[in-house]
């Protein structure tokens, strides 16, 4: 198989997008992706002050080193979430990658802990308060970049949400109608109320497998295990399923994804009609002060039921 | 030739000659779902691997919320 553009030698080929490429060719594709991506959403410039989440993962890790080769001024938040066995071995993948790249581009790398902060790991936080891990992780960390970005006045934050987080998470929307969850998954979330940043998903063009290709073609050291607690999540049949029905009909991921994107943005502007349901649905929270629906935040609700729970 | 596979971790023998796409359909794995390594080599689906070699199937799905 040869590359698509130079005809030397390919070392991945792209069924969907009917191409293979070389090495050199394929980095110049995966930054081409984002870089679409970053203008056709609005999602920042060259003067913004980026903070990216990282998980120790191929999909953050990459994330951070494209937008830092880009040239973007980009630093990273670390949420250590306590699992014993797996955050030690996340947080030496990040703690590497920010040393030998990150530094090297003037980039700090932040760290927060929740066992520091709430006393208990994600686990025992999640038996506590008897919720899913997957779900209650969810919370802490929306809550952990969010608090982040907005009190170290970060412009936006970015996620390493890929095609195939995106296309997962839409047909687990759509096969259960949670159709007020569709306004969220656009690529870029307007910082719509005071104490919300603004939320960006810079990989959305870009599959799982091309993230993982171009990190193990630029050394980039991830964490290739699989998180303990994922173990059996939807998340994963969805994706499953979907990788199936992409090896049989190349494509099939973008066109369910992107088309959704361009049916959402035919009917609405999302930014004005979710600022505008944001400002009227949303105040701070009585406890912490950041954006919430109810009186109380989720986050803080879950921390306080598992406070309560500790102590009986 | 050995390879070697993730979730659970693991070390299988496969005979050779066969090309990439081949030993994943042997393996019953989805080539959406991983990347086929030898040394720091990433391979194609059209390339043949021999019976002495060493390669890693790497799944790239990770999962969560």
């Amino acid at each position: 198989m040869n590359c698509t553009k130079c005809k030397t030698k390919a070392v991945i080929g792209l069924p969907r997008h009917n191409a293979a490429f070389c090495k050199s060719c394929f980095n110049g594709f995966v930054h081409e992706q984002v870089s679409r991506a970053i203008a056709s959403q609005r999602m920042f410039s060259r003067q913004d002050r980026l903070l990216v989440a990282v998980s120790g993962g191929k999909d953050s890790l990459a994330l951070w080193n494209i937008l830092l080769k880009l040239g973007y001024r980009a630093d990273a938040l670390y949420v250590d979430l306590g699992i014993p066995g797996y955050s030690e071995k996340s947080y030496e993948r990040v703690q590497r990658f920010a040393e030998t790249v990150g530094a090297t581009h003037g980039a700090a790398l932040r760290v927060h802990t929740v066992k520091e902060e709430e006393g208990a790991g994600i686990k025992e936080l999640a038996q506590l308060v008897h919720r899913p891990t997957c779900s209650a992780c969810g919370t802490i960390k929306r809550y952990q970049f969010n608090r982040a970005a907005v009190e170290h006045e970060y412009d936006v934050m970015a996620t390493g949400h890929n095609l195939d987080d995106e296309a997962a998470r839409l047909l687990g929307n759509v096969l259960h109608w949670q159709t007020d969850y569709l306004e969220k998954q656009s690529p870029t979330l307007p910082a719509s109320v005071e104490g919300f940043a603004k939320k960006v998903k810079p990989l959305y063009r870009l599959s799982e497998r091309e993230i993982a290709a171009y990190a193990v073609l630029n050394r980039i050291d991830y964490l290739v295990e699989e998180c303990p607690m994922a173990k059996g999540s939807k998340m994963l049949l969805y994706k499953e399923v979907l990788n199936r029905l992409e090896t049989a009909s190349p494509g099939t991921k973008q066109s369910f994804y992107w088309g959704f994107l361009e049916q959402h943005a035919k009917e609405r502007s999302p930014e004005g009609s979710m600022a505008e349901k944001d400002s009227a649905t949303l105040h701070p929270c009585s406890t912490c002060g950041q954006p919430t629906t109810a009186e109380v935040c989720s986050y803080c609700k879950m921390m306080a039921r598992a406070q309560a729970s500790a102590q009986r | 030739m050995k390879v070697q596979l993730s979730h659970p971790a693991r070390e299988v023998d496969v005979k050779g000659p066969k090309r990439v796409k081949e030993l994943l359909r042997d393996l019953d794995l989805v080539q959406e779902a991983h990347l086929v390594i030898r040394g720091d080599d990433l391979m194609t689906e059209d390339e043949m691997l021999k019976d002495t070699d060493q390669v890693e199937i790497r799944p790239v799905i990770s999962g969560g919320s």
